[in-house]
Formats: structure tokens, C-alpha cells, sequence
């Protein structure tokens, strides 16, 4: 049986490829994307810990964030939509009317 | 096999007075689904009036059933929620909130020419979202709601789609918030997988029982980064000043107040109610660097909008100095004098951006400070509560703002701290510098010729006169509020007293 810690350091390894990915990409979708990564990393560790504490509540845990996770999708995507209209690009260096 | 299969089932069917534990959200989840049915049939030209109007009575009906749900302490739907005087206290204020808002936006909508029925509905569902945060004690359903009042705000910061900087501005928001979220929703992992729980009360049993894992400090550190992005507390608040620019005045009183109202709920639960360990040093570094970068950073700001934002941050600061405390009878007065503050700076900061979202005019044209000038002899009584509000953010005494912060900065000294209060009453001499300028622009220089000052229509009056007496209400006579906050404060940290009998076996008997 793998044990548990393999899986948490696979998640934390996960959530950090989505984190570096959430900084240095520049492009809307695939930063999007990043955010996915560290949710679907959050999960595995959800998964792992309910096994190792025979609990449902974890497992329950990760339908909601897997729903949470479309509903964030489908807004996002919209957003996305908008912020492409006017600005006709998705880099995101380049939606930078607001100075930062 | 099959008795005990549908006694749980039987258990887990809530009765109806766990409905009633949840009336306010039922009926503002209610009234929202009814405004987006009601949008599509309606004429386009009037829809906009009416909408408002049932949202205005949603908010009032929601408002009504939180006096009634106050009847029914207790816990409901399988230990999710529980109502006490805390969530009575937090419901009242994010529901009067969005009532106030929702006034705002009659005039503003109408204004800017945006027709779109779901605004009110959304304003509404973000409210379902932020009461149940502040009434869950478990996390699965902290999060849903915390991502329900998120959604809506995301939604609602780029309602001017005719401009480009309000797109932007929900972009940034949704990004950033959602990257928060993630960090969040990783703190409630592990500190499951130390725990065992997502249940605020078994949690904070199993914490005071047990030797304390590095993963719960680990746990508790990324739940407050994903918090500490809710509530615009730095080093999270690089996103505040863009978003407020951008998004829609209105939305922006309200994205100040009642999701960071619920937040700080959220955040009052989890470091106080589980009393989180290592909790301090996060805390104290949080709020001396938001008290100093959100008044610093407002000194330079031209743009009101993002003055605000800035002032924002900064109070977020002042709020967090009453999370410093450790022993429980500090905490006591902690949570109280955070819940004071909460309400005070949602009576003033509603109130400025309502004057912030009239002035502005079409197409939010008029939001520099340049075009404050002399609105003191154009509108003498815009000028007036502006200036009321002002006095109140920089804590002038008679106002709420200057109760507030005393109250927290008196508590901190009393429980030792010396150098948060220190350095925030430091912060509120800079932080009186520009609120006063603004002041002065208003009352010293010649009005400007091409800013139109238009009469106030009389929703946006009752909207500025409930503000204006909340914020002097607060500030002479902060009594009664006190002792409930008081009261609720001592419940929170007492209980899980009334906890259900299988948390019980998990629980040491009560430390306090």
C-alpha cells in the first residue's frame, strides 16, 4: 500500500506547479488553468486524509470542491469573454488600465 | 441494518426549526430567484425600478426573519449551523448592509443606463452567501458560502461591460480571489488531515486535548492567507485599489463591507472559537503592515475610489490588532471590540460611497479629488455627510469610527500589546492627513464650473440619513451594541457548551 505521505507530497507538489504557474504565465487561460491545478492538488490531500482517517467528510469534501470549481469556471470564463472584447487580448500584461 | 439505515436517514432530514435557523438566507435566496424569473418578463424600460423595489423588500423581509430566527438558538442541518448571537449580530449587519446598498443603486443604475435585472439578484444571493459564513461552524460549508458570496461579487465588480477598466477590474478580482481560495481550501486540508474534522467544535476539541501537529500551524497559516485576501489585509491587499477603481461605486461600498464583515466572522470563529495556534505573529505582522502600506499608500492617491481602497486596507489593519489576543478573557473583549469596528466601519464606508456614487455622474466621470473642489457652496449637504463620514474614518470623537477604534486600540494595551496600538494611532495621524484634505477641498477652493452637482433623489437620502445615524449612533451612544457584543463575544468562546452529545466524548472539559 502507498502510504499517506506519498500522496501529500505529490498534492503539495501539485498546488505549487499551479501556484509557480499562477505567477509567471501570462496568459488569462492558462492562469486560469494554474488555479484548477491547486484545487485538483487540495483534493488529492482531501482523498488521502480521508483514507487514512476512514472518514467520508473528506471525500464528501472534494464533490464540493469539484462544484465549486464549475461554478468558478463558468464565471470565469464569462469574465474572460468581457475582458476579451474590449481588450481583444489575453495576455494579461496588456489588461493594464488599472495601474497596478 | 435497514432500521439503523433510516434512522440516520430520519436524523439527517432537518426539522422546522432548523429551517428557521436558516430563514434569512431561504427567504434572500427566495426573493433573488424571483427577481431572475421576474427580469426576462418584464419591460425593459420600468423592470429596473421594480426589480430594485423587491429587493429592497427581500432585504427588509430577510431582516424581519433574523429577528425571528434569534428566537431559535441552536444548531441545525447536521451540526452546520449555529445560531447565536454572533451570526444574529453579523446577519444584521451584512442584511442592513445590502439594504443600503441596494438604495444606492437605484439612482446609480438608472444613471449609468446599465439594464440588467440579475444586478439585484446577485446583490442578494452574495448576501445568502455571507450570512451562512457567519452562522457555519463547519468548514465544508464555511467555504461553499464563502465561494458564493465571492461568485457574486466577481460578477457584480464588472457590471459597466461599456467600460473596459470595470472588465478589468472583475478579471483581477476573479484571479486573485480564486487564487486565494485555493489557499484557503488547502488550510482546511490539513488541518482535516490533523484533525480528522471539518467541525469547528470537534476541531477545536481534538486541539485542546492533543499535542499540537506542525501541520495545524501550517493549517492555520493558510487559512489565514486565504482570509487574510478576503478582507484586503496586507501583504493581500495588492488587488484592492484596482478592483475598487473599476467596479461599480455602488458595488464597491458594498464589496467593503459585507463580504469583508463575513470574513472577519469567519476569521473571529476559526482563530477564536478553535483557538488557533501560533496565531499571533501572523496576526501581528498582518496588521501593523496594512495599517502602515494602506495609509501610505492613500497619501498619494488622486483617484477618491482608490483613496478609499486604500483606507480600506488600512482599516482592515486597525481590525486586526483586536485579533492579538491570546488568554480568554482578552479574547472576550478581542472579538467584541472587532465586531464593534466591523459595524462602525460599515456605517461610514457605505455612507462615502454612497456620496461616492452620486457624485460620480454618468459614466462615473467625477471621481477624482480635483472634482471635490468647492462641492462644499455646490451642495452644502452632500458636502455635509461626506464630510461626517470622513471625520468618522479618521476617528474623530462623537462619530463611530473614533469608538471603534479606541475601543480596539484600549483593549490591545489592556492585554499588553504595546506597540499595535502604538504604531496604529501613529497610522491614524497620517491617515487623518488625506481624509482632511479632502475636507478642505471641498470646503476652502472655488467650486469647479464643468462638475454638475444633481439633486438627491429620495432613495439615496434615506440611504445617506440610515448611514449617517448609524455612524453618530455608534459614536454617542455605543451601549447597547457593546453588551451584545459583549454577550455574544463571552458565547463564542464558552461554548461548544451546547454542542452535540458526540463532540462531547472528543472534548477535555472547558479550559475557561
Amino acid at each position: 500500500m502507498v502510504p499517506l505521505s506519498y500522496y501529500l507530497v505529490l498534492s503539495g507538489i501539485l498546488f505549487s506547479c499551479g501556484m509557480v504557474g499562477f505567477l509567471i504565465k501570462r496568459n488569462i487561460i492558462t492562469i486560469f488553468m494554474s488555479i484548477e491545478l491547486m484545487l485538483n492538488g487540495v483534493n488529492l490531500s482531501f482523498v488521502a486524509f480521508a483514507a487514512h482517517w476512514h472518514s467520508l467528510a473528506g471525500q464528501v469534501f472534494v464533490f464540493f470542491v469539484m462544484v465549486v470549481a464549475a461554478a468558478e469556471a463558468a464565471v470565469g470564463l464569462a469574465i474572460i469573454i468581457a475582458v476579451y472584447r474590449t481588450r481583444e487580448t489575453l495576455n494579461i500584461d496588456q489588461v493594464n488600465l488599472l495601474k497596478l | 441494518m435497514t432500521a439503523t439505515l433510516a434512522a440516520a436517514v430520519s436524523q439527517a432530514i432537518p426539522s422546522g426549526t432548523e429551517y428557521i435557523r436558516a430563514l434569512p438566507e431561504l427567504v434572500l435566496a427566495a426573493f433573488g430567484v424571483t427577481i431572475m424569473l421576474l427580469d426576462p418578463v418584464l419591460d425593459e424600460e420600468t423592470s429596473q425600478k421594480t426589480l430594485g423595489l423587491i429587493a429592497f423588500v427581500g432585504a427588509l423581509a430577510a431582516l424581519a426573519s433574523t429577528w425571528y430566527m434569534a428566537e431559535f438558538p441552536g444548531l441545525a442541518f447536521s451540526n452546520m449551523v449555529r445560531v447565536d448571537g454572533f451570526s444574529i449580530f453579523f446577519h444584521v449587519l451584512v442584511i442592513a448592509i445590502a439594504a443600503v446598498i441596494i438604495l444606492t443603486s437605484y439612482e446609480y443604475m438608472t444613471v449609468q443606463k446599465i439594464r440588467a435585472g440579475e444586478y439585484y439578484g446577485l446583490i442578494l444571493f452574495g448576501v445568502v452567501g455571507m450570512g451562512l459564513m457567519t452562522s457555519a461552524v463547519e468548514l465544508v460549508l464555511i467555504f461553499i458560502a464563502l465561494e458564493i458570496s465571492s461568485i457574486s461579487s466577481y460578477i457584480l465588480a464588472g457590471f459597466r461591460p461599456q467600460d473596459a477598466s470595470s472588465t478589468e477590474s472583475s478579471l483581477k478580482y476573479f484571479l486573485l480571489g480564486s487564487f486565494a481560495t485555493a489557499f484557503f481550501l488547502y488550510g482546511v486540508a490539513l488541518i482535516f488531515g490533523a484533525t480528522g474534522s471539518t467541525n469547528i467544535d470537534i476541531i477545536s476539541g481534538v486541539l485542546q486535548t492533543g499535542p499540537v501537529e506542525v501541520l495545524v500551524y501550517v493549517a492555520v497559516a493558510l487559512m489565514f492567507v486565504g482570509l487574510g485576501f478576503k478582507v484586503a489585509a496586507a501583504p493581500f491587499h495588492i488587488w484592492t485599489p484596482d478592483v475598487y477603481e473599476g467596479a461599480p461605486a455602488p458595488i464597491v461600498g458594498f464589496m467593503s463591507t459585507a463580504p469583508k464583515a463575513a470574513a472577519f466572522a469567519v476569521l473571529l470563529r476559526i482563530v477564536f472559537a478553535i483557538n488557533a495556534p501560533g496565531r499571533f505573529w501572523l496576526v501581528w505582522v498582518s496588521a501593523a503592515l496594512s495599517m502602515t502600506l494602506g495609509n501610505v499608500g492613500a497619501l498619494v492617491q488622486s483617484n477618491v475610489k482608490r483613496l478609499l481602497a486604500y483606507s480600506s486596507i488600512a482599516h482592515a489593519g486597525y481590525l486586526l490588532v483586536a485579533f492579538g489576543m491570546l488568554t480568554p478573557q482578552d479574547s472576550v473583549t478581542g472579538i467584541s471590540a472587532a465586531m464593534f469596528y466591523t459595524a462602525a466601519y460599515a456605517a461610514m464606508n457605505v455612507g462615502a460611497f454612497a456620496v461616492v456614487s452620486h457624485f460620480a455622474n454618468a459614466g462615473e466621470r467625477y471621481v477624482t479629488l480635483e472634482d471635490y473642489e468647492g462641492l462644499g457652496r455646490t451642495s452644502p449637504l452632500l458636502a455635509a455627510t461626506l464630510t461626517i463620514f470622513l471625520l468618522s474614518l479618521i476617528g474623530i470623537p462623537i462619530t463611530g469610527g473614533f469608538f471603534a477604534k479606541f475601543y480596539v486600540f484600549s483593549t490591545a494595551l489592556k492585554a499588553n500589546l504595546i506597540w499595535l496600538p502604538l504604531i496604529g494611532v501613529v497610522n491614524s495621524a497620517i491617515g487623518a492627513y488625506y481624509y482632511l484634505r479632502m475636507v478642505v477641498m471641498m470646503y476652502m477652493r472655488e467650486p469647479r464650473k464643468e462638475v454638475p452637482v444633481t439633486r438627491i433623489p429620495a432613495a439615496l437620502g434615506i440611504a445617506l440619513a440610515i448611514s449617517v445615524i448609524a455612524t453618530i449612533y455608534l459614536g454617542i451612544l455605543p451601549n447597547r451594541v457593546l453588551r451584545y457584543t459583549l454577550d455574544s463575544a463571552q458565547a463564542l468562546i464558552q461554548h461548544p457548551g451546547h454542542a452535540q452529545p458526540d463532540t462531547q466524548s472528543l472534548r477535555k472539559p472547558d479550559t475557561f
